[in-house]
């Protein structure tokens, strides 16, 4: 039995690995690509590089076919690039040892103003009959500018381009509820000092930008509110548009003193940027890039006790664009 | 049997004179030129796993309950484009792989560019008559940002949503068009319409690949018109060009190269996480996250934002430029511009309008090296300032001090980068001279001592 498995491995290297004669079948020709010396060795390390490919493939194959293998991601991604690695090793092998290196010399081609004068020709004695030359280029000139401004006006249906009236409009008005992300309504009671909640308006669609609120409550004493806002924070409660006036991401961080005779004051924080609002002061910003205030909602307690919306927001939602000052949400 | 296909291809296409062309090609022999190599083997493996990924997703906003194989997320509520990108992750066999290997062969991709750009401006190799190529890669670099921006924002997970967001505060954020052109893109106010994740997947599975496919194809068909550059030094010339012929001695060193990029990226693909969806959640508008950082080729954006002062310009009370403008929009077109504007200033400061096949040393131009350094430097200072949150949490140093303190450094540090590479320059031009001096009386004197 050994014998015979012996005697296979003679059979297998003499038919796959032994050495040829070489390919120099055309000696008496004069050769372009330059003689060097045979690398048995290092054909037989491209050979069982390749090998290991091939096997690190069919383990790709393996882990593949193999359902409840624990961190198949990482195997997968192991064999496959193992694979790869290997045929890199064999290139790399190939080129060091089994392909000669030439250096070579090129020369870098030259500009051919002669052929460049040659195609100048051919254009203009191809137009030499035409005598109304600036009619004819005005012309075609006009058409092309006007086919092409056809060509880009169904670019407008992309979008309400000259209608602007959908950036200010938010789902807010007075006495509507306040509602958590469960659609329940939002009692004054819940709200406390030191927390914060996102509240939504009730039977509104909540992914627009003038939906979420961030509802908080403060000391009725720290607040400092421009004059024209008086009333719009009961018991101390304030509502802010949830979206940050700078670049529209979600205020997800509410800095709250938890002692404040030496922490800083409470603050409305963006994370994509870190634009700081004051909330006591109306929303003013004291850090970070946003150039305007974040608008405030209007508040009111009903006869039940929930939060409902006294007004629409102080300012447009949003981030800013042209003009946006000039504008009020609607 | 080659012999056979040769002959048969020549009997067809009468092409054998450009097969030896092609096969004699010559590459002059750096490391530096094998990044743009990178790049196109990354650029490879990306048309690749997004072909695959593209047969499973599903880009649209129809809104969704999740019932999947994943836990955490029993019963939110998603848009079936971030249900499919689950789906691919955890469900889809080899889909993570798939996934992750895409997402670093972009972070790979647009690296090997920015390290290819560094190389071409350091050492001159964008002077004539290669300056449409420089061009031409210039524009590759910049949609292949787009490209990934997009990409990442097509998922609509948590953090997708926020870049859109920010996204579309900048393009708020554009002079007088501003409002109107976000209009035509999300087809309104932000979160947009339904079309506007087709508008998306249309551009990122073909219309920017395609753009990118096209550009890479000119740029390497001016490559090998204009032949490389190559450095100074043995008997390269002008000239004369001296290299390896593609075959047979580039051959395995590219295909090599090609095959360990291709390595490189499965392997991180399949060991090291990136980007894990599931973890960040399905976007809402409500919603953001702590410490959201984007890829790294956008962080120089996110920084530029971060470090502006908070003001809008307004003219007697009516906003003209909202500030998002500021980091957004001007930062990179200054960035970018310069790059595309230096050659055509060095060309008149230098007035040398020669075509150079001979590449420079960086010291061998110090005016140009101080520039890129400088430019470069301050890039730098912008993307570091983008990370003072992570700082933040993990040094424990104040956000705002940091930023106050970018605040003057972007100022500060480009000008003395300026100042230090024209001054190295100068001293390893001076030691090379006194080198050169010392090497000519050297031989002077041993030429008379025999004499």
């Amino acid at each position: 039995m050994r014998r015979l498995g012996r005697w296979i491995v003679a059979v297998a290297v003499w038919l796959f690995a032994r050495r040829g004669e070489g390919r120099d079948r055309r000696g008496d020709r004069e050769r372009i690509v330059p003689a060097g010396p045979p690398a048995p060795r290092a054909e037989l390390v491209v050979a069982a590089l390749l090998l290991l490919a091939a096997l690190s493939a069919a383990a790709f194959i393996a882990v593949y076919a193999i359902d409840r293998i624990p961190d198949q991601t990482q195997f997968l991604g192991l064999s496959l690039g193992l694979a790869f690695a290997f045929i890199a090793a064999a290139l790399i092998v190939t080129g060091r040892n089994l392909v000669v290196t030439e250096e070579l010399d090129g020369e870098y081609a030259d500009p051919q103003p002669d052929e460049a004068e040659k195609l100048v020709q051919i254009v203009e004695e191809s137009g030499s009959r035409l005598s109304r030359r600036r009619l004819l280029g005005g012309s075609a000139a006009v058409a092309g500018g006007a086919l092409g401004l056809a060509l880009l006006v169904p670019a407008v249906s992309l979008g309400p381009v000259f209608d602007l009236e959908p950036f200010t409009r938010t789902p807010w008005h007075r006495g509507r509820r306040l509602v958590g992300d469960d659609g329940r309504p939002i009692a004054a009671a819940a709200i406390h000092q030191l927390e914060f909640a996102t509240a939504f308006p009730e039977h509104a669609d909540p992914e627009q930008l003038g939906a979420p609120v961030v509802v908080i409550r403060l000391a009725p004493s720290a607040l400092h509110l421009p004059p024209d806002r008086r009333g719009w924070a009961p018991e101390g409660i304030l509502a802010f548009s949830k979206i940050c006036t700078h670049a529209g991401c979600a205020i997800a961080l509410y800095r709250a003193p938890l002692f404040q005779p030496v922490e800083k004051p409470p603050a409305l924080v963006c994370p994509c940027h870190y634009s700081t609002f004051d909330p006591a002061t109306g929303g003013t910003v004291v850090f970070g890039p946003a150039g305007r205030p974040l608008p405030q909602l209007p508040l009111e307690i009903d006869a039940d006790g929930n939060l409902r919306a006294a007004g629409n927001f102080s300012g447009p939602v949003g981030p800013s664009w042209w003009g946006v000052r000039d504008r009020k949400a609607t | 049997m080659f012999e056979k296909t040769a002959r048969s291809l020549d009997d067809h296409t009468h092409t054998a004179p450009f097969g030896i062309a092609a096969l004699r090609y010559i590459f002059p022999d750096h490391w530096s030129f094998l990044l743009g190599e990178i790049a196109l083997y990354a650029f490879i493996v990306l048309l690749g796993t997004g072909t695959y990924l593209a047969l499973f997703f599903d880009p649209s906003t129809a809104p969704t309950v999740y019932h999947g194989s994943y836990a955490p997320l029993q019963g939110a509520h998603m848009s079936q484009a971030y249900r499919s990108a689950l789906n691919i992750s955890l469900q889809v066999k080899a889909g993570l792989l798939m996934r992750q290997t895409h997402h670093w062969a972009a972070d790979v991709f647009i690296a090997a560019i920015a390290l290819h750009l560094m190389r071409v401006v350091f050492t001159g190799a964008f002077r004539r008559p290669r300056q449409l190529t420089y061009y031409v890669g210039l524009s590759i670099l910049m949609l292949a940002l787009l490209e990934g921006y997009i990409g990442y924002s097509m998922v609509d997970d948590l953090l997708s949503g926020m870049g859109l967001a920010i996204g579309y505060g900048v393009a708020l954020s554009i002079p007088v068009i501003g409002a109107n052109f976000a209009a035509l893109i999300w087809g309104g106010p932000f979160p947009g319409t339904p079309e506007f994740w087709s508008r998306m997947y249309i551009a990122h599975v073909f219309i920017l690949p395609a753009i990118l496919a096209t550009l890479i194809g000119i740029h390497l068909f001016l490559v090998a018109s204009l032949h490389h550059t190559q450095f100074r030094g043995g008997r390269a010339t002008e000239k004369r060009l001296v290299g390896v012929p593609a075959f047979p001695g580039q051959a395995p060193r590219s295909l090599g190269l090609m095959f360990a990029v291709f390595a490189a990226l499965f392997l991180l693909g399949g060991l090291v996480q990136i980007n894990p969806i599931w973890l960040w959640g399905p976007y809402h508008v409500a919603d953001g996250t702590n410490g959201a950082q984007p890829d790294w080729y956008l962080g120089w954006l996110i920084g530029a934002l971060r470090l502006m002062p908070g003001f809008d310009i307004t003219i007697a009370g009516r906003t003209v430029i909202p500030n998002p403008f500021w980091g957004g929009v001007l930062f990179p077109t200054i960035v970018f511009g310069s790059l595309a504007l230096w050659p055509t200033v060095e060309r008149i400061l230098s007035g040398d309008r020669k075509p150079h096949n001979l590449l420079d040393r960086p010291r061998d131009a110090p005016w140009r090296t101080a520039f890129a350094t400088a430019l470069l430097t301050w890039v730098f200072v912008i993307f570091l300032a983008g990370s003072a949150d992570r700082a933040y949490v993990i040094l424990g140093w104040s956000y705002e001090t940091q930023i106050e303190v970018y605040r003057v450094l972007v100022f500060v540090a480009p000008v003395v980068a300026f100042w230090l590479a024209h001054r190295i320059c100068v001293e390893l031009l001076a030691n090379d001279r006194i080198a050169e001096r010392r090497h000519q009386a050297e031989a002077e004197a041993r030429a008379a001592e025999h004499g």
